[in-house]
Parts: structure tokens; C-alpha cells; sequence
């Protein structure tokens, strides 16, 4: 602080600490405190508030596990579903399906992601690497839902994908891509693709050529090499990452609204069905925590599994 | 198992730059070998070809007669030793020396076995264990020879690995080196551009400048009887005088400066045509009062004694205000003479030699 005094003087700096304290609190934290305080009370008419039927309850949390339904369970670009032994509640549905599908494309995402990471950082020629980063990063200057429906334009059973596939004789009849969570998923890794690629890339980039070298001198494959070096490095980068792409999937409702198939729902369209149209803020607000809190505790574990600290993540 | 290393016309192009130019250099197995040389002068690239980082633009590398075009540094008998060592942070200590082993899937007993025995050899006991930001310069230059020894390499090569430590260390791990490798007898590769890390190390040096090998021969020679001026003035300190080559007598000549005529051992492919100059040692060059007989001498002044402990330097100025240098070993009685003093300044012409300027600019030379 005392450096920020110095370096900024007084004026300077008292603006950028109310600027981020009006933020943080005004913005941040004291909605998200209406919010939950919102969510343990029950949608009553306006005469009701602060009348007796106004307590704190948990009933809002609870309609999540009511309407036990057959699930139908969608795998990952399965064309059809696979339909499960048991109900379940249709809500806790959508929710596990947001799971799986977030972590799906996290997983994805990652694949593509280390080896373009890693050829940009270690093996393109460095006057090139700037021109390679234009090319990836002018897509992410349109809108999100412009390319959201570009997707959709391109999966679509008559479209420009199916079209060329067909006349090249890979496929002899139009694929239905939008079934199930696949253009979901397609949708998610391409929007949120980016924010994989720059985190691993600056951890690779940050890795000593020498240490590369001196594996490869010690007799180790590119296989081994990266397995037991570069991964290893890079592995803050790749916590980074895939907690930001998950926890953007799992929170993201343009893509899943726009490429939606009939049968996929992603929680966040719940979430916003209680909110806007039935105006019910205080159940959609007890599932937006539901879906908060969940991720969270599910990145955690994940971090626990692949021993990452938060520390590495905030580098 | 140690191999001997054969470089044969070998030329490295980055571009338009030639940064090795025709190197022919054969290394014995088992020798200490040095390519020593300014920074530039293209003795790293002649370490990454033999170790397989790049490939020479022409010519044949040989490792234990064995032509290794095309084999890729993972399949090479070779193992390097990097300037900031590469030791990876990640691993403790014995996983990095062990790394080699892994590698060639070696049972973890078997690994850790090695690598405690390798601790042993390089005097790391009970450092197994460790992380490697625990340890200390001297450590981690210890760990990284034993992780280029695990692998049992034929050639061991060195870039600089020194470079790095303080002095009262880098003198200690010289010696280490030398013992590791008299111990192991394994070929040993050493780049450096420290004159006396060379000279101490090694049984036969190699001195580049500007992508060419200038002289190989052994510490002694290189330094005793340097075949150019780049040899002359790059390996240790000169009196420096430009002139001509003006009669040639068998393996004398005379040759005119502008502070005299002086007689010296001619040096290799001089004569009378060539741009020389002639290249006498501090320690060779001797002060006196009056002209030797016999001997070259030319008056000077002094300007300034510098009393180094075991050595004295006079620094003295002729009539041009040329720099001289005469180094007098400290047996105790020497008496120095007083500054601003006129006195001689004397060389015998078997010290003295004549040698071509190669056409480049010599460091070390201050006209």
C-alpha cells in the first residue's frame, strides 16, 4: 500500500481503492448478499411480504429435487439417449447433465488447446507467433451470440458441414448434429477456447528451453518430455484454465440457449426461466447458488485430485 | 566405453552468418578437450551439432567412428551440460539424476540405487532427497554431472558450466571436474570462454575466433608458441609493438617497429609481406637501468606498480605512449623501481615472436 502511496501519490491512489472497493461491494457483494438472502424466502404476493406466511425457509433450495421424472441420459455425443434405471427429480437432471457436459468440454478444450500452446510458445518461429495470435484472436472480436449462431448455421441439418461432408462421400446421408448436448458442447469449446489457450500458453512459454533440451539429451521421447517436464511446468496454467472454461461453460446461457437441440437443457436456462419469466427471483436465486456453490466445490476437488494450490492458479 | 569424437569439414550457416566455418578436429577418447574462445566465435554451435541440437550445414560429425547424421539427440551417447544447468525444479534431487534411467525404464530400486551411488561419486551424500531449490550453486552443478553421468555417456559435453559460480567455487570445481573425469574417463567436451579454466583443464585445447579453429594443441603450446596473434593475445597478457618483418635469419628475424628494431622468433607463415606484429609475455619482459647486452631494449617510463601479492606488475609508457607491461614474480627482495622513473625495458628474442595478425581485430589490443 505504502508503495502505491509512493509510486501513484495519495489522489491517485485513494480513487483506484474506492473505484474497486465501490465495485467489489456495490457490484459484487451486496447483490449476491440480496440474492441469498432472497433465496431462503418464498415468492409470496406483495401483500404477504413481511406478513406472517414471510419466513426463512428452505423451500426454494427443495423444489429443485421435486418432479421425479424417467432420465434420460445423454453421453457425450451419443446420437441417442440412454435411458436410466431410476427417476429423478427433473431439475437435478438438467443440473448433473450441466455437470458432465461443462466437464466434457473442459476436457476437450484442454486437448485441443495444449498441443496449439505448445507449438506456439516452444516450436513456432518466434517472429511468426505474434501473426498465429492475430489469426486466433480476430474470431473473438465478434459478439458471442454472432458465433454461437454461426455454429448454429453450420451444424444445421441442411447446412454448409453436412453439404460438404456429403459431396466429399465421408458420410452418405446429413448427420443431425444438433442432438443431444453435441452442438452444446461444439458451441462451449469454441466460445470459450481462448481462455484455455493463453493461460497454458504463458506457463509454456515461461519454461526454460534448456529444461526441454536437457530431457531430450537425457534420452527422453517427446512423449516422456512432456509428461514428466513440460506438463508438470505448465500444470498452474492448465488449473487455470480449466477452471475458467468450466466454470464459464457451467455459467454460460447464450450458447446453450442458441444451439440448444430439443432435448438439451442446461441449468442456467432454469435459472433463468424462474427468474424472468415466472419473476420468481427467490427460487431462481436459491439455484443460482445451487449451481454456484456445486462448481465450486467440484473445482476444489478437482484441484485436491490433480494437487494444484490456488496459489499456483493465481500466478 | 568413452568415445572419440571427429569433427570433419564441419560448417554450421544460420542464414547468411557462418557460425562454424571448415572445423576439422579430431578428439581422442577419454581426453578433456576444450573449444575455448570469445562469445560468438561459434564454439556453443559446435556443441549443439555434437550434441545433436543442430544439424551442420556441411561436413561429418563422427562420435566413436560412428557417423551421427541424422541420429537425434535423444539417441546420441552424448550428454550435455547446460550453461544454467536445465536441472528440473519439479523432482528432487535423485529424480533428476536418475531421469537418464527412467527413461530407458529402469526399475525405481535400480534408479535410486544409481543415483546414491552417483551422489556419492560427485560428494553429494544424503542429498538424495532434496528439492532442488535447496541447494547450494556448487550442489546444483554436482547434481547436474551426475545426471549426465547416469545416463554412462561416452562424451560428456560442457557448455560454461562454471560461468556461473564465484570464483573461490569455480576454482574448486575445476579441480572436481578434472578428477571426475580422470575417474570416469569419459570423453569430456568443455566450452569455455575462461583462458584459464582451459589452460588448468584440459589435455589439449582448441581456440576459436569468428567461426574458426585458430590453433589446437595442448595448454603449454597454446600458450608458449601461439601460432597467430589472435592465439597470442586471446591466451594470457602481451607487449604488443606493430611492424614489419624487415630480414629474415632461419627462425629469427628483424622486425621494425616505430620504438625500434627488434630481433624475434618468427612465427609460422610470416615473411615480409604479411601484417605483423610482435608479441612479448609481461613475465619475459624485464626492467633495468641500462640496455641488455644481446637482448632487445627499448627505454620507457614507469607509470604505475601494481603489487598483486605473489606477482608485481610495473606498468611503464614507451616514447609513443604505448602501454608496456613487466611482470616480476615476489620472491621477496625484488626492488621496484619508482614511478616516473626512466628505465629499460628488455627482451630476450627466443620470447619475442612475430606473429600474423590474421586480419581481424585482436581483443586485448589497446591502439
Amino acid at each position: 500500500m505504502s508503495e502505491l502511496f509512493r509510486r501513484y501519490g495519495h489522489t491517485l491512489t485513494w480513487t483506484f481503492v474506492a473505484l474497486t472497493a465501490f465495485w467489489l461491494l456495490l457490484l459484487v457483494i451486496l447483490p449476491q448478499l440480496y440474492l441469498l438472502e432472497e433465496s431462503f424466502r418464498l415468492y409470496l404476493p406483495l401483500a404477504d411480504i413481511g406478513g406472517p406466511k414471510d419466513v426463512y425457509t428452505l423451500a426454494n433450495y427443495r423444489s429443485a429435487f421435486e418432479q421425479p421424472t424417467e432420465w434420460k441420459f445423454w453421453l457425450p455425443f451419443a446420437w441417442k439417449p440412454v435411458i436410466l434405471p431410476f427417476e429423478a427429480p427433473i431439475r437435478i437432471q438438467v443440473f448433473v447433465h450441466t455437470l458432465v457436459y461443462s466437464t466434457v468440454t473442459t476436457v476437450i478444450t484442454l486437448i485441443l488447446c495444449y498441443p496449439v500452446a505448445f507449438y506456439l510458445a516452444k516450436v513456432a518461429n518466434p517472429r511468426n507467433v505474434p501473426l498465429l495470435f492475430v489469426g486466433l484472436l480476430v474470431p473473438m472480436w465478434v459478439s458471442e451470440i454472432l458465433r454461437a449462431f454461426a455454429w448454429f448455421i453450420i451444424l444445421a441439418f441442411k447446412g454448409p458441414l453436412n453439404m460438404a461432408l456429403v459431396n466429399m462421400g465421408i458420410i452418405d446421408t446429413p448427420i443431425r448434429w444438433i442432438t443431444g448436448f453435441n452442438s452444446v458442447t461444439f458451441g462451449l469449446i469454441y466460445v470459450y477456447l481462448l481462455f484455455m489457450l493463453l493461460p497454458i500458453y504463458n506457463a509454456i512459454q515461461s519454461l526454460d528451453t534448456n529444461q526441454i533440451e536437457a530431457a531430450k539429451d537425457l534420452g527422453a521421447s517427446s512423449w516422456r518430455t512432456h509428461w514428466r517436464v513440460i506438463i508438470p511446468h505448465s500444470k498452474p496454467g492448465i488449473a487455470s484454465g480449466c477452471v475458467m472454461v468450466f466454470m464459464l461453460a457451467a455459467g454460460s446461457i447464450l450458447v446453450p440457449t442458441l444451439l440448444a437441440s430439443t432435448q438439451s437443457r442446461w441449468f442456467t436456462e432454469i435459472i433463468q426461466q424462474a427468474m424472468f419469466e415466472s419473476q420468481d427471483w427467490n427460487t431462481g436465486s436459491a439455484y443460482a447458488f445451487m449451481l454456484l456453490v456445486t462448481c465450486t466445490v467440484f473445482v476444489i476437488g478437482m484441484m485436491r485430485v490433480f494437487r494444484v494450490k490456488l496459489s499456483d492458479i493465481a500466478r | 566405453m568413452s568415445a572419440g569424437v571427429d569433427l570433419q569439414n564441419v560448417s554450421c550457416d544460420f542464414g547468411k552468418f557462418r557460425a562454424v566455418d571448415k572445423a576439422n578436429v579430431s578428439i581422442k577418447p577419454g581426453e578433456f578437450f576444450s573449444f575455448l574462445g570469445p562469445s560468438g566465435c561459434g564454439k556453443t554451435t559446435i556443441l549443439r551439432m555434437v550434441s545433436g541440437f543442430i544439424d551442420p550445414s556441411e561436413g561429418q560429425i563422427k562420435i566413436g567412428g560412428q557417423d551421427m547424421a541424422g541420429i537425434r539427440p535423444n539417441k546420441r551417447p552424448t550428454a550435455l551440460i547446460f550453461q544454467n544447468l536445465a536441472l528440473f525444479p519439479l523432482m528432487p534431487v535423485w529424480e533428476n539424476i536418475s531421469f537418464g534411467l527412467e527413461v530407458r525404464g529402469a526399475s525405481k530400486d535400480v534408479r535410486r540405487a544409481k543415483a546414491e551411488e552417483l551422489l556419492k561419486l560427485v560428494d553429494l551424500h544424503d542429498s538424495a532427497d532434496k528439492a532442488i531449490s535447496q541447494l547450494s550453486g556448487g550442489q546444483k552443478q554436482r547434481v547436474a554431472i551426475a545426471r549426465a553421468l547416469a545416463v554412462e555417456p561416452s562424451v560428456m559435453l560442457l557448455d560454461e558450466p562454471l560461468s556461473a559460480l564465484d570464483l573461490k567455487l569455480r576454482q574448486h570445481m575445476r579441480a572436481e571436474l578434472r578428477a571426475i573425469q580422470k575417474r570416469t574417463n569419459v570423453t569430456f567436451i568443455y566450452i569455455t570462454h575462461d583462458q584459464g579454466e582451459a589452460l588448468a583443464m584440459s589435455d589439449r585445447v582448441a581456440v576459436m575466433s569468428q567461426g574458426k579453429i585458430q590453433q589446437i594443441s595442448t595448454p603449454q603450446e597454446i600458450y608458449n608458441t601461439p601460432v597467430n596473434g589472435f592465439v597470442a593475445s586471446f591466451v594470457g597478457e602481451n607487449n604488443i609493438f606493430k611492424g614489419k618483418v624487415k630480414q629474415v635469419d632461419g627462425s629469427k628475424c628483424s622486425f621494425e617497429t616505430d620504438a625500434g628494431a627488434f630481433t624475434a622468433t618468427l612465427g609460422p607463415a610470416v615473411d615480409a609481406s604479411t601484417i605483423a606484429r610482435l608479441y612479448v609475455r609481461p613475465e619475459y619482459s624485464k626492467l633495468q637501468a641500462a640496455p641488455a647486452e644481446g637482448a632487445n631494449s627499448i627505454p620507457v617510463t614507469v607509470t604505475d606498480i601494481s603489487f598483486e601479492g605473489n606477482f608485481i606488475h610495473v606498468h611503464a609508457a614507451d616514447k609513443t605512449g604505448r602501454h608496456l607491461t613487466v611482470e616480476t614474480r615476489n620472491d621477496g627482495s625484488v626492488t621496484l623501481p619508482a614511478i616516473g622513473s626512466a628505465q629499460y625495458l628488455c627482451f630476450e628474442a627466443a620470447t619475442a615472436r612475430v606473429l600474423a595478425d590474421q586480419g581481424m581485430k585482436d581483443p586485448g589490443i589497446d591502439e
